[in-house]
């Protein structure tokens, strides 16, 4: 089955609210190593200027995941989940997740392209509060293996 | 932590080698955090009958755990402003554990803003896993 081209340019409505806390932020922060203690530590965060402990550079991932499903779970849009690999990934943080944080994500389909008889497709997140305010936009490339 | 200041960081500046190991268990906690409950990175079996040589780590576990040693050096994670890299090569975690290496370069500094491009080298074993694995981060 092919991924559906005609995706592309497609933006969908805001999904969530995800609500971020702390023993979230704390457990992702241990799972990847990080001995940052502005991740565990509300005092060291508020020290560092922040309103409360902070997210990991990657915990975006997390909601940026659920944000995409919209797109990948779509029967319309062609993806065969269990040949997915993820290809490539960036975020660019405006301002960090922070515990307390209501995120609201906006996934827009950036591109579908064929190479190598595989299929990558990139999509974008763009992760803000429920006030509006820019927390962090999430871009990954997933590579769909071509096959029998 | 003390926040490295953009005075005290030139360009070529390295850090690393630091290894960070990662284990089964590492993988079943990064799953549980992150939602990424793929069975290719718990269930050997699964994984091998999907045409794996073993369980393998999620590449966004060794994304964020390269992170993490960015971070030592950096001070505050809170700092770090871009992040990307590409997946290249997968992560092996045997049943014994393994671990994997982060290094970083200071590829570029930006007096305007106190800014500087970080690039990570992250292998296991001999393998380079992540490629144009780069940071921008902002210094004290």
């Amino acid at each position: 089955m092919a991924v559906n081209a005609e995706f592309v340019g497609r933006t969908y409505p805001p999904s969530g609210p995800y609500a971020v806390d702390a023993a979230g932020i704390a457990a992702f922060a241990l799972a990847v190593s990080s001995t940052d203690p502005v991740h565990t530590d509300a005092e060291a965060a508020r020290a560092a200027g922040y309103r409360d402990v902070i997210a990991p550079p990657t915990f975006a991932v997390s909601l940026a995941q659920q944000v995409d499903r919209q797109f990948i779970a779509d029967p319309e849009a062609g993806v065969d989940f269990s040949r997915v690999v993820h290809g490539e990934q960036k975020f660019v943080h405006h301002r960090p997740i922070t515990a307390g944080d209501q995120v609201l994500g906006t996934l827009t389909v950036d591109s579908v392209r064929q190479a190598g008889g595989h299929t990558m497709v990139t999509t974008r997140a763009e992760l803000a509060t429920d006030g509006g305010e820019a927390l962090t936009t999430s871009t990954s490339t997933i590579v769909i293996r071509g096959g029998e | 932590m003390a926040v490295r200041s953009f005075d005290e960081v030139s360009v070529g500046e390295t850090f690393g080698p630091t290894a960070v190991p990662v284990g089964r268990e590492t993988l079943v906690a990064y799953a549980n955090a992150s939602g990424d409950q793929n069975p290719i990175h718990q269930d050997e079996d699964f994984a091998k009958t999907v045409g794996l040589p073993d369980i393998i780590a999620h590449g966004m576990w060794t994304m964020g755990a390269a992170g993490s040693v960015l971070e030592q050096w950096l001070g505050d994670g809170g700092r770090i402003v871009e992040f990307g890299t590409r997946f290249t090569s997968m992560v092996v975690v045997p049943r014994e554990g393994t671990e994997i290496v982060v290094t970083g370069t200071v590829k570029s500094l930006d007096e305007d803003t106190r800014r500087a491009t970080v690039e990570l080298g992250v292998t296991a074993g001999d393998t380079k896993v992540l490629g144009r694995c780069q940071a921008v981060v902002a210094l004290a």
